[in-house]
């Protein structure tokens, strides 16, 4: 579904993404795990289109979509979820939603229309609202949410794209163990139904969801493998030691 | 979308009932106490206030700091001008493709204001749009500059001096604009249908684009949006309802003249939206009435009331950032 | 129009572009570092012309009225700096522009009442009222090579300012990024006011030197500042070198346009109608420059920040 080859880039002196070469197949989660300072966002950001590796490629379903800027990769189908919470604040959680309804599969040229009204907006906006469990607090302006019910909207917001694949940059961040426990819950659901790739911090959550993992180490690659293969890997438990209560 | 409490709602929409209330009864109030000269005053107010909402449009709702708004006014008030500056005198505007006559014909001049508002809109809208932040300041105040300069080197329409119009527009036989409570009625009228097309227009698909993309550009990428054409198009149709208050604005003072396209004009336009509130559609409206009713008061009391405005506006931007319609309309957070 | 007069009006190109180096060193300087777009540059531009044109009867010197001059202008630039403007640096841009404009009517409101209405009229010192023969047969006026000569000497100044002292680092540093002066322990405020006391005197000495060659008149701040702001959109936000380019550029291109393009049309219809087209044309051809290099490079020749 998702691959890279030999991806590479560097920022001055800092090789950030250092030769990183995935392969993602459909309908797998896979986890990319790896200390702070590894390199994470910035691969996903090169996956999603932000960055411009400085050299190598990204090939999704087959296709180098390495030149290809954000929007066009998300039209293709990539969504994302931001690790800082990216929602629209003024507007409700409904409308967060279907804005993303709009860019997936509205026209946005209508000038007349209450797009509030629209129920070819807000329906579907209303579907994925209720998948990741904020139905009730539709209505309710995105700035009153609280924290994880942000990180649940960023889900919904991606999945109204109507992705074929996800990118989620840390959606457990910052939450509690009862929110974090929500968000396992949601991402299980949405197993198997997308090929997500998950960026995660939470241990607990990567090797209970995951169905690959690559561990991430300065930019470069130092593992790949099953959870039992990474977690038996004694690279891995190296560069780890200490980090994996986090 | 925005979650008003309803009773913010109610609020609003009893402060806009109210609002036009007095303002369909202006014209009767100022006659009870004779003071004729407030028809003309509010006429003025209507029509900078149909300049101010257009700009809110893509100030308030799109983030676009422009600062040429006022190019787009005087390119409206210069469609007006050089066609009856051609009626008076007797000369074709062109010949060539086509032979195109002068006309006073208001259901001609003022739509054709409004679209020679948008075509400039559209062509300084797409350099500048490639730029954000600063630079499209910038650029948008050097736009205006240009045009500008080119009113003052229109010799033929009076360069640096301008055109008095020997007549006003004509809108058939039974609405005759040289009445001053028919013309203040018909300015009222304009500004009620555009304020209610941008509130359609801010609620469409189209709208919350335009909108998010004010909030959080990149995100509206991420979600697969490309801003770039629909920040175009709300600039255009911001000029189009700029180029309309041009219009009307030749009319009510029977004047055209490169002064109406100066920074300053574009700055006054600024204040007005802020004055009034961003990203409202009243806002604005009370804004022009607040800065004119403003500048009269001042006017009176001293020559030098510049120098008091000044400081007002940097008052204004330090404390009172939600503006004159937060204040009357309550706690709302965002138009809608 | 021949050579000797082609030669002639690249000197006025080079004397009007200097003169906006002047004032867009200062200005693309508090774009770069400060992120604030500051509409009030034009009034200290403004107040260093009519500080000089009082002080020089008073001092009975042209030059000596101008070093008092600047040091006063800087200062109050800096006053303004911290009395106003300093709130504003972390604000949307909409306020600064707002905030400022605020500015601009207080200050020009401010030389009305003190000065009048009527403008000034201020001659250049008896030594450099003549004209010079730099090349044979061109007589030149002595006070715009020395303007000239005054432009060039401070773009060297500041040069060796910006890339040898630790101040010059620190400015370039802040320029290409701004977080980084936090991070570096700078006291950043201190940087911020010199930095905007140093626009200030590079803007009043522009002022000072138009004197002589404009009236000094309510208003003339704005007419250049637009001008400024071509310049510094061609050059690039933040970048002194491309604020040296993008006003030699754009004082060359409007000076010869203005100077060729009448005589150009003169050849394709009648001289009434060519002067005055001619005229529209020339006005408009730093736009169409701006817009062209916009077209090109979006972020201007030499854009600060990476």
């Amino acid at each position: 579904m998702l691959e890279t080859r030999d991806l590479y880039k560097r920022f001055g002196g800092l090789v950030a993404t250092n030769h990183v070469s995935l392969s993602i197949e459909a309908g797998e989660l896979h986890a990319i795990i790896g200390p702070n300072g590894a390199g994470k966002t910035t691969l996903i950001a090169q996956l999603a289109g932000e960055l411009r590796p400085d050299g190598g490629a990204v090939l999704f379903d087959g296709r180098d979509v390495t030149a290809l800027p954000v929007q066009h990769r998300a039209a293709a189908g990539l969504a994302r979820s931001f690790q800082i919470t990216s929602v629209f604040p003024p507007f409700t959680a409904l409308a967060n939603v279907a804005l993303a309804v709009q860019a997936h599969a509205g026209h946005s040229f209508r000038f007349w229309r209450d797009a509030a009204r629209d129920g070819r907006l807000t329906g579907p906006a209303r579907q994925a609202l209720d998948l990741v469990g904020l139905g009730p607090r539709a209505d309710v302006p995105a700035e009153l949410l609280s924290h994880g019910e942000r990180r649940q909207l960023e889900i919904a917001m991606a999945l109204a794209t109507g992705p074929r694949m996800l990118l989620l940059d840390e959606p457990m961040a910052g939450m509690g163990p009862a929110e974090g426990a929500g968000m396992v819950e949601l991402l299980r659901k949405l197993k198997g139904h997308y090929t997500i790739l998950l960026v995660e911090h939470d241990m607990d959550a990567v090797f209970a969801l995951a169905d690959w993992i690559t561990v991430l180490v300065n930019g470069a690659v130092i593992a790949t493998g099953t959870p039992d293969e990474i977690r038996s890997d004694p690279e891995v438990r190296r560069a780890y030691l200490g980090e994996e209560t986090v | 979308m925005l979650e008003r409490t309803n009773e913010g709602n109610k609020r609003e929409t009893a402060a806009v009932l109210i609002g036009l209330a007095l303002l369909v009864a202006l014209p009767f109030l100022a006659d009870a106490i004779g003071k004729g000269f407030y028809v003309t005053l509010f006429t003025r107010i209507l029509i900078l206030g149909l300049a101010a909402v257009s700009l809110d449009l893509i100030l308030g709702y799109g983030g676009m700091v422009s600062f040429g708004h006022a190019a787009f006014v005087g390119i409206g008030a210069y469609v007006v001008g050089i066609l009856s500056w051609h009626v008076f005198d007797g000369s074709p505007l062109m010949t060539w493709p086509v032979v195109i006559e002068g006309t006073e014909n208001g259901f001609v001049v003022w739509p054709l204001a409004a679209l020679m508002g948008a075509l400039f809109a559209l062509a300084i809208g797409a350099i500048s749009l490639r730029t954000t932040g600063i630079s499209f300041i910038m650029i948008t105040l050097a736009f205006a500059q240009m045009l500008f300069y080119l009113a003052i080197g229109l010799r033929t329409y009076g360069g640096e001096d301008g055109i008095a119009l020997y007549n006003k527009s004509g809108l058939g036989s039974s609405i005759d604009l040289f009445d001053k409570t028919t013309f203040y009625y018909v300015c009222l009228a304009i500004l009620v249908v555009f304020v209610w097309l941008c509130r359609r227009l801010t609620r469409s698909r189209f709208g919350m684009v335009v909108r998010g993309a004010r909030i959080n550009e990149r995100r509206m990428r991420a979600l697969g949006f490309s801003p770039y054409r629909h920040k175009l198009t709300a600039f255009v149709i911001s000029g189009a309802g700029a180029g309309l208050s041009g219009a009307l604005l030749a009319n009510a003072a029977e004047f055209v003249g490169p002064a109406y396209m100066s920074w300053q004009r574009s700055g006054e336009l600024i204040v007005m939206v802020v004055l009034g509130g961003m990203g409202t559609l009243f806002g604005p409206v009370v804004g022009a009435a607040a800065f004119l009713l403003l500048e009269e008061g001042l006017a009176d009391l001293t020559e030098h009331w510049q120098i008091v405005l000044g400081p007002v506006l940097l008052f204004v931007v330090v404390f009172a950032r939600r503006g004159i319609w937060g204040w009357i309309a309550g706690p709302a957070r965002e138009d809608r | 129009m021949n050579t000797l007069l082609l030669v002639e009006q690249g000197l006025n190109g080079l004397q009007l572009g200097v003169m906006l180096f002047l004032m867009a060193a200062g200005l693309t300087l508090v774009f770069g570092i400060m992120d604030m777009i500051n509409l009030a540059h034009g009034s200290l531009y403004m107040i260093g012309a009519y500080l000089t044109a009082t002080l020089t009867p008073l001092v009975g010197s042209f030059v000596l009225a101008m070093v008092v001059a600047l040091p006063l202008a800087a200062l109050i630039g800096m006053a303004v700096e911290v009395v106003a403007l300093r709130t504003l640096y972390r604000r949307e841009h909409l306020d600064q522009v707002l905030a400022t404009f605020g500015l601009i009517l207080f200050f020009n409101e401010l030389v009305r009442i003190v000065w009048g209405p009527q403008p000034i009229f201020l001659k250049p010192p008896d030594w450099l009222a003549g004209t010079v023969e730099i090349i044979p047969g061109v007589p030149y006026p002595a006070f715009r090579l020395a303007i000239i000569a005054v432009g060039l000497a401070v773009a060297g100044f500041l040069y060796l300012l910006i890339t040898r002292t630790r101040t010059g680092m620190l400015i370039r540093a802040g320029a290409s990024n701004r977080e980084m002066l936090g991070a570096l322990g700078v006291d950043v405020k201190r940087l911020y006011t010199l930095v905007f006391g140093l626009g200030a005197a590079l803007a009043a000495l522009a002022g000072a030197m138009a004197g002589p060659i404009l009236a000094v008149q309510v208003g003339m701040g704005e007419s250049i500042l637009i001008l400024t702001f071509v310049v510094i959109v061609i050059g690039g936000l933040g970048s002194v070198r491309g604020a040296l380019v993008g006003a030699l550029l754009v004082g060359m291109v409007d000076t010869l346009a203005r100077a060729l393009l009448p005589t150009v049309l003169r050849t394709m219809m009648p001289p009434s109608q060519a002067d005055g087209m001619g005229a529209s044309l020339a006005s408009m051809t730093i736009y169409i420059l701006m817009a062209a290099v916009l077209a090109w490079k979006p972020r201007g020749l030499f854009p600060a920040h990476a």
